[in-house]
């Protein structure tokens, strides 16, 4: 046994915990959205314009949202720091990243709240 | 054996066609292959699409019956939605396998192995059961 000493910032292990915490988060809101449709009868537009106006549904939704841009962020900043060799074209990827992440949030809000 | 070994070059970095073409890689290796090129197709494009579809559908009445009735009967949306279900089913299903690795469950390579054929069998019959309402 190797008395290791744990260094530097050690932040991995929340990275992989949120990864996990908002799988599980997703995981839950795809089968009751499943189950919405299943349990439904043929899709009119009143009657899914009218599932987005409950405040629950809109709620549901965002934090599917939030989770699915922290759970994107992690996978992807583990496969570029895998693929992405050139330190320069990797921090523009993830940079890139990001603003598609805050992008696609920022639609989601203004679709769930107009 | 010694002679054998020097001839060798070290580390062998295994190039995308030796993964494909010379080595068998075992099949939780391609589970877990497979959950990152889906992952990253769910993040781009797929979660761009979805939006643009939610977007248009709820918008309006005449935006959700051109989203059902008209853009989604062409062939190439038909097959962007079966990838993307494939993406997710698999994503889904693989996703929560390591979610149960991580909880020490099924660990034992047999186990391992059994558990990531579920995997693919499953993703691909929800994929199939999806697929056949879009078709």
């Amino acid at each position: 046994m190797v008395n290791r000493v744990v260094v530097g910032a050690h932040y991995g292990l929340g990275s992989w915990l949120a990864q996990r915490i908002t799988a599980v988060i997703m995981a839950i809101y795809s089968v009751i959205l499943l189950a919405v449709f299943m349990t439904g009868g043929a899709l009119n537009y009143g009657a899914w314009r009218e599932l987005f106006t409950h405040g629950w549904m809109r709620v549901a939704t965002l934090l599917f949202a939030i989770s699915l841009g922290w759970h994107a962020w992690v996978g992807m900043r583990d496969i570029l720091m895998d693929y992405a060799k050139h330190d320069g074209l990797r921090l523009a990827l993830q940079v890139i990243t990001i603003l598609v992440i805050a992008a696609y949030v920022g639609w989601a809000v203004q679709i769930l709240w107009r | 054996m010694s002679s054998a070994a020097a001839k060798k070059t070290r580390p062998k970095y295994l190039s995308l066609s030796a993964l494909l073409f010379e080595i068998r890689l075992p099949s939780t290796a391609w589970v877990s292959g497979l959950h990152r090129i889906s992952g990253a197709l769910l993040f781009f494009p797929f979660v761009a699409w979805l939006l643009y579809l939610l977007d248009t559908s709820l918008a309006s009445e005449q935006g959700f019956s051109h989203v059902r009735d008209e853009y989604l009967k062409l062939p190439l949306a038909k097959l962007g939605l079966t990838v993307f279900i494939w993406a997710y089913a698999h994503h889904f299903c693989a996703g929560i396998r390591f979610l149960l690795l991580d909880l020490n469950k099924a660990i034992e390579i047999r186990k391992a192995r059994i558990t990531s054929y579920v995997v693919f069998v499953a993703s691909i019959l929800l994929t199939i059961a999806f697929a056949w309402r879009v078709w």
